[in-house]
Parts: structure tokens; C-alpha cells; sequence
């Protein structure tokens, strides 16, 4: 445990542990310094100049981001002295910037545009010509880099260098000459590039993805948990419903992830860019596909679906699900089908890449959430062998693709085999033609609930936008057939 | 007067080993390796000598800081600071050009105090004609036992490496010269830890200038106290000005420590015949002049600190009336810009402002408000960077601006030259 000392912070007394660098010491008090090149992630190369405050007995003053607090420190943030030197740093930033806030996707989120209005509001001296550097440079297949916006903080350079130690980034020449760029035979498309645009503070690194598509201030902001894999990265779902006619009329126009003893400050790039499902090929309608086609209401599903239950019995149901389900789904799904044979590994098609830093190999959210509820998977293998021999009376499809477990003409041969099938889902994917119902569940963009990651932590992600069409989450939908087996009345179950 | 570093110049085949050893030459050596190390290190307390690459900060106290190896065991270096960039300086270069056994034994001498084994000299890389000089002079040394393994028979290991620096002025700026060594961008760091305690591949080093370590050897040979004496209180010893400019026999000239200012001119043949004397840069171009009335200052590095600028690496140029300060402001404020480094957003951005508020008053472009926003700008990048370029880059501007007003008031309300 560090020793905690006492020290004045503005002029009032604040206690903080003994070499807590001043600048964290002043945000655990309230006070925020402005700075661009200091981030706790990627440490204080204190290039930036913009922490700079007051210490009482030193000749000049101090960069905060270097100042470790010691007993009797005394710090002015806030005085004349510091604000005008904290300005002057800021006007010395905007000598070379374009200033072209207009057409800058930053706009609204940029550290030059929040410092101008809350330290700076001066009137400009610049009378020069400015620099003239690389407008559009492709930095990767997320990334775009403008290096005349660049304030060369280093923060991305770090990154490349300290997190992903994959060195795609470097600072090259000198002085006003000098611009980010990409070393020599290298493009930045790391399995983490996407973060850059955030620790970016300017609008010099821009995401491919959501450039020009939508104005931040537009935007919804939802904590929510990345759904990509069982490390349970705590995001933000960014999403625009004010203005329909913007971002190609898709709700969701980016994912951010949100600082989290989880996956700290980062996110990796799959997570982020896989977003696009929430807003195509989605399901809203609850349909019977077979005998004869038609669209029926939750109840008149609810209805027929029971009778099927009942019919086959219980005895030779299999449940087909997926780590997408929700700690509430699993427990209403575990009550809705207590003696059926479920199967909900993750096969190849919910396996991938594992690395040391976030991504892990199950490639859904919550396999951690059944097995705390004590549920066993049997294996897809011997599934198919039931299904092919004929001893599914009945399958129920929960928000898995079986076309990529067994291919999609097998998965077809195998789905008809079962006396009746459901598939339930946000998304049609491949199996939405095959099954005899298919019924409308929510993204978990749409709705709130849990998710238990691999070390067991359980965590909330909330809903973020209104289901599709008739979509409900697949603990309603099975609380619903549950009343309609138990002749409870439909809505008290809704 | 006495000569230390430059007495023996006048022999011809001075930068050859033979030479210097029939001179004396490494007998200082010789003797160092008799004493114990903390006696050498209470010579160079007791002499007074100071870093005389620009800095002036006691060469024995800064030996002081290095942790002792009990407590921090290890590799140590030495690393002498031959990048000399300065515009205005060329002391070093001729040290090494007639002299570079003096500096070669100085090193060994500081190498064994401090207890390197591979100390290191870093030449600037358009000393291209001193670089072959002194590789020669290595290998010379090298054969005769002098470099390499036990020297003189003495015990004592050290290898010499020569390193070349790549044209970054900032090189020559002690942390961005071992950021150079270690193959990175020259990038000046943040001490601390200073350099003593984690230097070069973070393992405590020393960095001394050229001037600085050929002194050791005269004060290992005639004690610090002789050395002290040569001086003033403060500053031992005596010092390399190479003086240029408006005089009229310039040249590297030694004199001792604490010069008046009129005697180094008239050492110099004086103003140029004809010409009046308007100001006199006295360290490099990084410092703001000297004016007139400051001639009877002594030349130490507390009097002229005293007189508002610094004494520097002694590069001394001379400015008679035919100088405009607007010009000669430019010209170093472009000098700056083009050699900072660009870490610091106050120095990258605020010199290259300065130089382009510069270029357009030169051009008659310029504007009243100009006279209060180069000082303005000035004041926000000095004492607000990381190192030293970054502090010069408004004492110029602003050195200028106070003492030649109108020079800058004319070139704005006129166009015309002050």
C-alpha cells in the first residue's frame, strides 16, 4: 500500500497516494486537467504541454502528467498563471491545424474543439500559411489518418508499440515537417486497429467504418457488453435514431468500448465491426413456414406451438441454442424444456482466433451463464445421428445458424427429419428458411439482461434500441409457451 | 597568460601519437591510474571545472551522482559529446583536430573515476575529416596499449568506440545524443532519472564535452588547485572561445576563465576596421547578444548569466552596425525551427511560427500587432518545453526585440532594413 500524504490541490487539501502522478490525483478529486498526450494506458511522454499548472517554489511551471505528489505539494491548476499557460499550449496546437471542424468526423467529440471552448475562446494571431501534410492517407482497412488534424501526441504510435507491439505506426522527420505514418512496408491492420480512433484526440485518425456517416451528436449512448466473445468487453452502442435518413438508415453506427477492469481502455476489431447484424437480415415476424405458410400472433404461435409439445410429448425434444442466450434466457429455457436433450457447445462455427490480450476462443458471450445454471450440451454429432435415425420428435432452434455447424445442405436433410421445427432469433441467417416456425427474438442491442464471462463475472448490458417488428426476447418467448402448456393466461406471462 | 589545452598547438605533428607522448602526453594517465578513484574525483571538486559544452554544471558533481557500484552494480559509461552543432562553435572540432590524444586520455582518465569499460565518443556526422583523425588516433593508441585491455599494464580495461551522429542538432543535447546512440529518433528525455543514474541503455553515464575532458588531464597532472586558480571562484581553469563574425582575425582563442569581454574582442583584432560594435552573441546562436555596455564583463559563466544570457559553448560571433536584428533574428529562429525535434508541441509549433511571423516582416509584410505577438509567442515556449532548443527559441526572439526595438519597429512601419 502506498502512503497516503496530504496535498493542496487549487487551493484546498486533498489526500492522495505518495507519487500518484498529480494529474490522477486531481481527477480522483474532481478536477480535470486538460490533456491530450497523457493517457493511463499508454503513459505521460508529457509532449503535449497541456497539463502544465502552477507548483508553488518552482521556477516554472510543471507538466502535471509528470508530477508525482509528494507531502506539502502545492498545485494550482486553475490559476491565471496556469490557464494562460494551459491556453497558450492549446493556441500552439491550432498554429498548423486545418481547422476544418466542418468535414471532420471528430467534430463534437475533439479535444481541440472541447479545450477552445473551456480554456481557450482567444481571438487568433495566426496570420501564416499553414502546413500542408497527407489529407486522406490509408492507414488500414479501418483507419483513416489526415496528418495535417495530427497534434503528433504519440498516443497511436504507443499503442502499435506498447499494447499490440505490432509497430505499424511510427513519427517520422522533424519538427513542423513531422507526421505520423506508416512504417515502411507496413499497414496498420492489427486485430486491435480500430482502438487508435479512439485514443486519437483529434480528428487525425478517423474510422473508416462511420466516417461521414452520421454527426456524433446525433448519437444514443448505451453501456452495454460485447457479445463477440466470452471476455464480456463492456462497450457503448452508439446509435442514431434522430436522424433515420442518416447512416445508410442503420440504427447502430458504431461500438466503443468502455473503460472496464475487463478489457481496460481497448476492444479488439471483430467485436467492433460486428455490428451489422443487428441491423440486417433481422427477423420480425412470427411465422409459420409449414404446412402452410402464415403469419400468426404470439398467441396463436404460443397455442399451436404447445400442442406440438404436448403432442410429441416432451420425450424426444432437443433444444439447438447458443452462448447468445442471456442468463435469463438460459433459466426460462431451462424451464420451459426441463427433460429435453440440449445442445449448445461451441463447433466450429463459434470458435475462432484466441490471443493474450482480450480475445478469447468461444466466440459467443455466455456458455459461463448454462453451466451455472448446471445445464450439459450433448454433442452435434450426436444430435445429427438422432435427427437422421428419427428420434427427434421435435427441434427448437435457439439463436443458432445450423447451416454453419453442418453445412447447408446436411443442415436441411437433418432439420426435416424432426417430427416439427422452431427456429427462434434476432437473425434469419441460414436456418430461418428451413424450420416449420420461426419466431422473432430480440438483438442484445433490444434488450436488457446478462451475461456471465469466462471468469464467471456476471455483467449487465441494457437495451439500447426498440425490438423489430413483434421480436421479444427468448425468455419471453418461452415464457409464453410455458403458460400455453400450463393453460396460464397468455398476457400475465408476457 | 597560461595555456592548458591549447599550449602545445604550434607543433605541427601534434595529433600523432609520438608527438604527444614526447610532449608529455599520457603521463597524466600514467599517473591517474596510480590513485585511487575518489582522489581523481576530489581533484575535479577541488578545480572548479564545469561543462564547458554549454551547460556549465560541475564536472564533479555531476561525476558525484553516478551510484556507486555496491549499490548499483553493472555496465557504466563515459560518452563524450563531440556533436558539436552549435552555429557559431568550432572549439571542439579543432581540439580534436590537433589535439585528439588530449581528449582520447582525458577520457580514460574520466572513464577510470567513473569505472567504464566502454566509454564512447560521439562526432557529429559532417565532422567527417575529425572523425578520420580521430579513428586514427585510436588505432594508434589501441597498439601502443593505451585503449583496450589492461592499460599501461595497470589493470584497468577500456575500449573506445566512435560513433557518428546522423545531422540532428538536437543530438547534441545530452539525453537526445544517447536516444541517438541507442538507434532511436533523437528525441530529448525527461529527466529524471538523469543520465548518471540511467543513461545509455538505462545503465548510468557520463556525458562530458570535448573541452571539458581534455582538461583532466592537466588537472590530473598539476592538481585541482592549480586548475582553480586559472580561473575565477566559481569556474576553474580557462576556456576555448572560437570568436566570428564582424573581427577582424577570427579563430579559436584560449583564455582564462572570467576574460573581460573587451580582451577576447581585442584578442580577436578587435571590430572590424571601420565598423562600429552593435551586440556580441556570446555562446552560440542560441543566446541573445551582449551589447556595448556589457564590454567589461567578465567571461565566466555566472557574470553572464548575470548580464541576462549565457555564456554557452563559447561560439562567440561579433555583430557590428551593418547587422540588422531583424535578419539576424530570422536566420536563427529559421535555424531553430528547421533543427527542432518536434516532440514538444510549444517548441515544433511556436518555432516555426516564429520563423513565418519572421519571413513576413523581413518581406515588409508586417504588421503593428506583430511587435506584441512575437514576444507573446516567445514568453509561451520558454521555460513551457522539454529541452533546451525549445527555451532558446523565445529567448531569442525576445533577446532581439529588447535590444534592438527598433530595428523591429522600422521593418514593420516601413519595410526598410533597421
Amino acid at each position: 500500500m502506498a502512503k497516503r500524504v496530504k496535498f493542496k490541490l487549487n487551493g484546498t487539501e486533498v489526500e492522495a497516494d505518495e507519487g500518484r502522478l498529480v494529474i490522477d490525483a486531481a481527477k480522483d478529486a474532481g478536477v480535470e486537467i486538460p490533456h491530450y498526450c497523457y493517457h493511463p494506458a499508454l503513459g505521460n511522454p508529457g509532449n503535449c504541454r497541456m497539463c502544465i499548472v502552477e507548483v508553488a517554489g518552482a521556477p516554472k511551471p510543471q507538466v502535471s502528467c509528470r508530477l508525482p505528489v509528494k507531502e506539502g505539494l502545492d498545485v494550482k491548476s486553475d490559476s491565471p498563471a496556469a490557464k494562460r499557460a494551459q491556453a497558450s499550449a492549446l493556441e500552439l496546437h491550432l498554429v498548423n491545424h486545418p481547422l476544418d471542424c466542418p468535414v471532420c468526423d471528430q467534430s463534437g467529440e475533439c479535444g481541440l474543439q472541447d479545450y477552445y471552448m473551456k480554456i481557450g475562446r482567444y481571438q487568433s494571431q495566426v496570420r501564416e500559411d499553414k502546413q500542408h501534410k497527407g489529407k486522406r492517407v490509408e492507414a488500414g482497412p479501418h483507419v483513416m489518418l489526415d496528418q495535417e488534424r495530427c497534434i503528433l501526441c504519440t498516443r497511436c504510435t504507443r499503442f502499435v508499440d506498447d499494447v499490440t507491439k505490432t509497430h505499424e505506426l511510427g513519427i517520422f522527420r522533424r519538427g513542423h515537417t513531422e507526421a505520423v505514418e506508416l512504417t515502411p512496408g507496413k499497414v496498420l491492420d492489427n486485430d486491435y486497429s480500430g482502438n487508435v480512433v479512439d485514443i486519437c484526440p483529434v480528428g487525425a485518425l478517423t474510422d473508416r467504418d462511420f466516417r461521414y456517416q452520421v454527426r456524433v451528436w446525433y448519437l444514443d449512448k448505451t453501456d452495454s457488453v460485447c457479445p463477440g466473445c466470452s471476455r464480456g468487453c463492456n462497450i457503448s452502442i452508439h446509435t442514431n435514431t434522430k436522424r433515420t435518413w442518416h447512416n445508410q438508415g442503420h440504427r447502430v453506427a458504431r461500438l466503443k468500448p468502455r473503460h472496464s477492469e475487463v478489457n481496460g481502455y481497448w476492444m479488439c476489431d471483430e467485436g467492433r465491426y460486428g455490428y451489422r447484424p443487428l441491423d440486417e437480415g433481422r427477423l420480425g415476424k412470427v411465422l409459420r413456414l409449414t404446412p402452410e405458410r402464415a403469419e400468426l400472433s404470439w398467441e396463436a404461435a404460443a397455442v399451436e406451438l404447445a400442442a406440438r409439445l404436448k403432442d410429441g410429448g416432451s420425450k424426444g425434444l432437443a433444444v439447438a441454442a447458443s452462448g447468445m442466450l442471456s442468463n435469463e434466457d438460459w433459466a426460462a429455457l431451462k424451464d420451459l424444456f426441463p427433460a429435453a436433450k440440449l445442445y449448445f457447445t461451441a463447433e466450429p462455427d463459434q470458435v475462432g482466433a484466441e490471443d493474450a490480450l482480450l480475445k478469447r476462443r468461444e466466440k459467443v458471450p455466455n456458455l459461463k451463464g448454462a453451466e451455472a445454471l448446471g445445464l450439459k450440451s450433448g454433442s452435434f454429432d450426436d444430435l445429427a445421428k438422432d435427427l437422421e435415425s428419427g428420434k427427434v420428435s421435435g427441434l427448437w432452434i435457439v439463436e443458432r445458424d445450423l447451416t454453419k455447424v453442418w453445412g447447408a445442405e446436411r443442415a436441411k436433410a437433418l432439420i426435416g427429419k424432426a417430427g416439427f421445427s422452431v427456429f427462434q432469433g434476432p437473425n434469419k441467417g441460414g436456418t430461418g428458411e428451413l424450420a416449420s416456425y420461426r419466431l422473432p427474438a430480440t438483438a442484445y442491442a433490444e434488450e436488457t439482461g446478462r451475461f456471465t464471462n469466462f471468469e464467471g463475472r456476471v455483467q449487465e448490458y441494457r437495451k439500447a434500441l426498440d425490438p423489430i417488428g413483434s421480436a421479444r426476447p427468448d425468455h419471453e418467448i418461452f415464457g409464453l409457451v410455458k403458460a400455453a402448456l400450463t393453460g396460464a393466461a397468455l398476457e400475465a406471462a408476457a | 597568460m597560461t595555456l592548458v589545452l591549447t599550449k602545445h598547438f604550434a607543433e605541427p605533428k601534434l595529433h600523432e601519437l609520438e608527438t604527444y607522448r614526447r610532449l608529455g602526453g599520457y603521463k597524466a594517465l600514467e599517473k591517474a591510474l596510480g590513485l585511487p578513484r575518489a582522489a581523481i574525483l576530489e581533484e575535479v571538486k577541488t578545480s572548479n571545472l564545469r561543462g564547458l559544452g554549454g551547460a556549465g554544471f560541475p564536472t564533479g558533481m555531476k561525476w558525484s551522482t553516478v551510484p556507486p557500484e555496491d549499490k548499483v552494480p553493472g555496465p557504466r559509461y563515459v560518452v563524450v559529446n563531440c556533436d558539436e552543432s552549435e552555429p557559431g562553435c568550432y572549439k571542439d572540432r579543432v581540439l580534436v583536430e590537433r589535439d585528439p590524444h588530449q581528449l582520447i586520455e582525458g577520457l580514460l582518465i574520466a572513464s577510470y573515476v567513473i569505472g567504464s569499460k566502454d566509454s564512447f565518443i560521439f562526432i557529429r556526422g559532417e565532422y567527417q575529416t575529425q572523425y578520420e583523425i580521430l579513428e586514427k588516433a585510436l588505432d594508434e593508441a589501441r597498439k601502443a596499449g593505451l585503449v583496450g585491455k589492461d592499460i599501461l599494464g595497470k589493470g584497468f580495461d577500456c575500449d573506445i568506440l566512435l560513433m557518428r551522429g546522423a545531422g540532428a542538432y538536437i543530438s547534441g543535447l545530452d539525453t537526445a545524443l544517447l536516444e541517438t546512440m541507442e538507434g532511436k529518433k533523437a528525441w530529448p528525455r525527461q529527466p529524471p532519472p538523469f543520465p548518471t543514474v540511467a543513461g545509455l541503455m538505462a545503465k548510468p553515464t557520463v556525458v562530458n564535452n570535448v573541452e571539458t575532458l581534455s582538461m583532466l588531464p592537466h588537472i590530473v597532472e598539476n592538481g585541482g588547485e592549480w586548475f582553480a586558480k586559472l580561473g575565477v571562484p566559481k569556474s576553474g581553469g580557462t576556456l576555448l572561445l572560437s570568436i566570428s563574425g564582424h573581427v577582424e582575425k577570427p579563430g579559436v582563442y584560449e583564455f582564462p576563465m572570467g576574460v573581460k569581454l573587451r580582451d577576447a574582442l581585442a584578442a580577436a583584432g578587435g571590430v572590424r576596421a571601420g565598423h562600429k560594435l552593435k551586440g556580441v552573441i556570446p555562446g552560440g546562436t542560441s543566446m541573445p547578444p551582449l551589447m556595448e555596455k556589457d564590454l567589461d564583463i567578465a567571461l565566466d559563466f555566472d557574470s553572464v548569466r548575470a548580464a541576462g544570457t549565457f555564456l554557452g559553448a563559447g561560439g562567440m560571433i561579433v555583430l557590428d552596425e551593418t547587422a540588422d536584428a531583424v535578419e539576424v533574428a530570422h536566420n536563427i529562429e529559421r535555424f531553430l525551427a528547421h533543427e527542432s525535434c518536434g516532440q514538444c508541441t510549444p517548441c515544433r509549433e511556436g518555432s516555426f511560427w516564429t520563423e513565418e511571423i519572421l519571413e513576413r516582416v523581413l518581406h515588409g509584410d508586417g504588421v503593428p500587432a506583430d511587435l506584441e505577438n512575437l514576444p507573446r509567442v516567445g514568453e509561451n515556449i520558454t521555460g513551457r518545453v522539454i529541452c533546451a532548443l525549445g527555451d532558446t527559441v523565445g529567448m531569442v526572439i525576445r533577446g532581439y526585440m529588447t535590444r534592438y526595438p527598433d530595428d523591429f519597429k522600422k521593418r514593420i512601419s516601413n519595410g526598410q532594413k533597421g
